[in-house]
């Protein structure tokens, strides 16, 4: 292994440089075969994301569901599991939140409901991934399994509580009543409006901060905790974490738990951030795009918040592309998910080896000359 | 008493319509995961599939075409799985939440290029689908007491591809069980050295297992979009390639058991469509979502080990590295 041996900026910097490089190579050619010009695609994609008034708002407020989605997909990874119940975990998050906000809007004031609410999305997020962690870890069911068949368990308990007990009265779309308005969160662009800036008007809102506080929690955590070196011992070696004298069952119970509250946090930015009411199907597959962030983020929180804005940038570029072209639309983006999951996850080992071996002979030649 | 009989009928009818691509995306699974390589891929191939056989169809004006097509496009899919998983030992499920993802967005990105109807192929005439088959003598056995309508509405008047699912199940467990090629395949899901030290290679095996599961999904798509229905439509596959997962391992990875637990799954979902906002007495208006999620229920009950026991292949999801 030791030839194949790649330096720390390359392993973290160069390999996903190029995994995203031939993901955009890929997806260029698809447009280039539907008849469009790849490079106006690209350049439609960054105005939209970054340039257009509102753009930038919109690219971080996606960037804030990734970051909870991509967090929570990374915790599982360090204990080697697999969780790909994001989608769930966060229906279930935006339950607890509207439960909270609908028992206690009218009685309390919103700097009261908005607390417990987020603690309620945490809560429920945690408890929907907790039982399959403690399946994995007592029963010995796979994590990966279980996780799929709670999303859908979920999307149907979802659909029955949202067409029945939950729907809003005298109407018939599956959706709750709109909560008190005091438990909105506040949009930035308020803030900065009141600090005198002129800027657009976006969904970004007050989650976004509360996602980077997640990321420095996630790193300190990981990296400065007791418990987060229990955690990464588990993902480098099971039977030395046993011999150390870890509890790996109940590290699993708990990896999987904060795992699914960060997955339901992403609440925050879309029910009481935006929505202010619950609906069907607000997760619009995030929760599988927090795959993506970790991967491409190396389960770091810094490399997780970069990618994140990736996507959020690719999520509002992608929405820009369905206005400027007839044939291209933001399924284009799903597409380009899939082959960064494809390159820099999959087939993650594909380059390694060969950049290894280029490295090697760098190295060689240089110890020649010296 | 006889009124109740034939609505039993259609009943199962629908539940054999229903179990059709759950049958054959088992069968891909058990196939795949049997030689050791995970499928969770199932529901992304059974959506591309689908996509090409109805796109090619719409195309071409022929239904076979369009099975063709399905077929190439789910092997495809599946040598992409192989090359990662098998040749690059990467993550099997990592691999196979690619696909599912990049299935979905492809599906939509080439359809809307191909026909600009918001990702929806045209609809179908008769000769780009298939119809149903009347078995013989079905009208006239049809009159018969009892079992005439047995043969009549349930037996007969399928299209073509519910009976290749049918006959899938018993080809994969001849497949398994009384080939060489198939104990080569349960070995290198159990004891991948074993086939290894027998001089045989893993990594052509595994392609092997992958191949036939790739197409296999592609005749399931076909099934969505060409027999069953008469076009394509975005996310038609509406999670049956889950399903189908879970109806595998349900059924242990073993085929007849699995086509018990299609037929079951299917069933439920006959009586879900059935029971849709229909009042029953006692319990009210009928939770038909819960009907729906009952499958996923017990796959994890049953994985958990609360009954029975859900044991998969030794190997499974394991890449083979030969020892130097």
């Amino acid at each position: 292994m030791s030839a194949t041996a790649l330096p720390r900026w390359a392993e973290i910097g160069l390999i996903p440089l190029v995994n995203l490089t031939l993901a955009f190579t890929v997806s260029g050619v698809v447009v280039a075969l539907i008849g469009e010009n790849p490079v106006e695609a690209m350049s439609i994609m960054l105005k939209g994301a970054f340039i257009y008034p509102g753009g930038l708002g919109y690219t971080l407020y996606y960037t804030t569901n990734f970051i909870f989605t991509g967090l929570a997909v990374s915790v599982a990874f360090h204990a080697m599991l697999f969780n790909i119940g994001g989608e769930g975990q966060a229906s279930l998050g935006g339950l607890g939140a509207a439960l909270v906000c609908l028992a206690l809007d009218p009685f309390l004031p919103g700097l009261i409901v908005v607390p417990l609410a987020v603690l309620a999305a945490a809560a429920f997020g945690a408890g929907w991934a907790l039982i399959p962690g403690y399946l994995q870890a007592y029963r010995g069911s796979h994590v990966v399994i279980t996780t799929i068949m709670f999303n859908f368990i979920a999307a149907g308990l979802m659909v029955g509580l949202l067409s029945g007990p939950l729907m809003r009265p005298g109407q018939s779309s599956p959706q709750t009543r709109e909560f008190a308005g005091g438990t909105n969160l506040a949009y930035l662009h308020d803030w900065a409006r009141a600090l005198g800036f002129d800027v657009a008007s976006s969904p970004l809102n007050l989650s976004f901060l509360v996602a980077l506080a997640a990321a420095l929690g996630v790193w300190i955590l990981i990296w400065r905790t007791k418990f987060g070196y229990a955690l990464r011992a588990i993902g480098q070696s099971d039977p030395a974490a046993v011999y150390a004298g870890i509890r790996v069952p109940r590290m699993i119970v708990i990896a999987m738990a904060i795992s699914g509250a960060l997955a339901g946090m992403m609440a925050l930015n879309e029910i009481l951030g935006v929505q202010h009411k619950l609906i069907l199907n607000w997760t619009s597959g995030y929760g599988f795009t927090g795959i993506a962030v970790a991967l491409m983020g190396r389960n770091h929180p810094v490399g997780i918040i970069l990618a994140s804005l990736l996507f959020g940038a690719l999520f509002q570029g992608g929405a820009e592309l369905d206005f400027e072209f007839q044939t291209i639309t933001r399924e284009m983006v799903l597409m380009i998910q899939g082959l960064i999951i494809l390159f820099s996850g999959a087939l993650a080992l594909m380059f390694t080896p060969v950049l290894g071996r280029i490295f090697a002979v760098l190295k060689a030649g240089r110890a020649r000359d010296a | 008493m006889p009124d109740l009989w034939i609505d039993l009928l259609h009943i199962l009818d629908a539940t054999l319509r229903l179990a059709t691509p759950l049958i054959l995306c088992a069968m891909a699974g058990l196939i795949s995961e049997r030689g050791g390589v995970i499928d969770i891929g199932l529901e992304g191939k059974l959506l591309a599939g689908a996509f090409a056989a109805a796109a090619v169809a719409s195309l071409s004006g022929f239904a076979m075409l369009g099975v063709l097509a399905a077929v190439l496009v789910g092997a495809a899919l599946s040598l992409v799985h192989g090359f990662a998983c098998i040749t690059h030992k990467g993550e099997h499920i990592i691999s196979g939440v690619a696909i599912n993802i990049l299935a979905s967005g492809l599906t939509v990105v080439v359809g809307i290029a191909l026909f600009q109807q918001g990702g929806q192929t045209p609809l179908l005439g008769p000769e780009e689908r298939f119809g149903s088959i009347a078995l013989p003598l079905a009208a006239t056995l049809g009159g018969v007491p009892v079992f005439g309508p047995l043969y009549s509405e349930l037996i007969s008047g399928h299209n073509i591809l519910v009976y290749i699912a049918l006959a899938s199940v018993p080809a994969v467990y001849f497949l398994l069980y009384r080939t060489t090629f198939g104990l080569r395949l349960r070995a290198v899901g159990e004891a991948p050295e074993a086939i290894d030290s027998a001089g045989l290679s893993v990594t052509r095996l595994r392609y092997g297992a992958v191949l036939i599961a790739g197409c296999l999904c592609g005749l399931a798509g076909a099934y969505l979009s060409i027999a069953h229905g008469a076009g394509f439509v975005r996310e038609m596959s509406a999670g049956k390639g889950f399903i189908a997962l879970a109806a595998m391992i349900f059924g242990k990875w073993r085929p007849w058991p699995v086509l018990f637990a299609c037929l079951i799954f299917g069933f439920l979902e006959a009586i879900a469509a059935r029971l849709q906002g229909t009042e029953m007495p006692v319990i009210g208006v009928v939770p038909v979502e819960m009907i729906l999620v009952l499958p996923y229920i017990a796959t994890v009950i049953l994985l958990a080990g609360f009954f029975g026991q859900a044991i998969p292949p030794r190997a499974l999801g394991t890449p083979y590295v030969k020892e130097r």
